[in-house]
């Protein structure tokens, strides 16, 4: 089982490495795809196999299948990706590398420098997260709710169509205004 | 299953590096959105690998309302993008620096 978290880790590193540099939308939405995919086996592996299940439906399955139905309506086929390199040239990439790179190794650092416990990983059970998300964390569901409420109104009145006035004598007034 | 718990930090830290560095590079906006998505998928793994290390629920109760908040963003978000293709015809995040309403 070991070994399954390290393959994993790394493809997951790769895989998201080629989506971030990617010049092809589509392309690296695929990879994106593949990163959440190894993320989920690691989840597994960890012994959260509700959240492994989790994972491949809601993000890999509804979020990045939003995401593939925006970029479909905006046709940005192989003249996106020549517009992409003029958007994004290499030079780019140095100072915001460096940066994270830094931010990236003090972790590291802080992460080694630490006593080294051996923690073995335990297995959690599907029903004592119910358990729990249902009965501690009550409150935090209804905010939740409140969240999505508020997400599906938003969206709906962002990507609403702007009213236009088809009465010929509105839209002069219209115009004057 | 005796992974070290600083591994799987490891390799949240690495995917939210990655993410931090796809955000501030990028210009295209779905590309900045799925950055930010990377960030918050780092940031579950953090949690469910603390969980999984203390052997309690918590951190995929927590992952699950990250979960929620990622969906509801991504709703927002993709529909901010819709919007500022049809007013701009660009997904250059450089154009929208001069919003007139």
């Amino acid at each position: 089982m070991n070994i399954a978290f390290y393959i994993a880790s790394v493809l997951a590193i790769i895989s998201t490495l080629l989506a971030i540099t990617g010049k092809n939308a589509v392309h690296a939405l695929l990879y994106f795809i593949t990163s959440l995919l190894s993320v989920s086996v690691v989840f597994f592996v960890l012994g959260a196999a509700f959240i492994a299940a989790l994972e491949v439906m809601i993000y890999a399955g509804a979020i990045m299948v939003l995401f593939v139905f925006v970029m479909m309506m905006m046709n940005m086929g192989a003249d996106g990706v020549k517009k992409e390199r003029a958007l994004t040239t290499p030079s780019m990439w140095i100072g915001p590398s460096i940066i994270s790179l830094l931010l990236f190794l003090e972790m590291f650092y802080i992460l080694t420098n630490q006593t080294s416990q051996s923690i073995t990983m335990l297995e959690v059970q599907p029903d004592a997260v119910g358990k729990l998300l249902f009965s501690k964390y009550i409150i935090v569901v209804e905010l939740a709710a409140f969240l999505l409420t508020a997400g599906i109104i938003g969206a709906y009145h962002l990507a609403q169509k702007e009213k236009t006035i088809h009465h010929r004598f509105l839209q002069n007034e219209n115009d004057n205004l | 299953m005796n992974i070290p718990m600083e591994h799987g930090i490891l390799l949240a830290a690495i995917l939210f590096s990655i993410g931090l560095t796809g955000l501030l590079v990028r210009r295209n906006v779905i590309f900045m959105l799925l950055s930010v998505e990377v960030m918050l998928n780092a940031a579950g793994l953090a949690f469910i690998v603390a969980g999984a290390a203390r052997g309690q629920a918590d951190g995929q109760v927590m992952f699950i309302f990250i979960l929620a908040m990622a969906a509801a963003e991504v709703s927002v978000g993709l529909a901010l993008i819709i919007k500022m293709f049809k007013i701009f015809n660009s997904v250059d995040i450089d154009k929208a620096d001069t919003m007139n309403g």
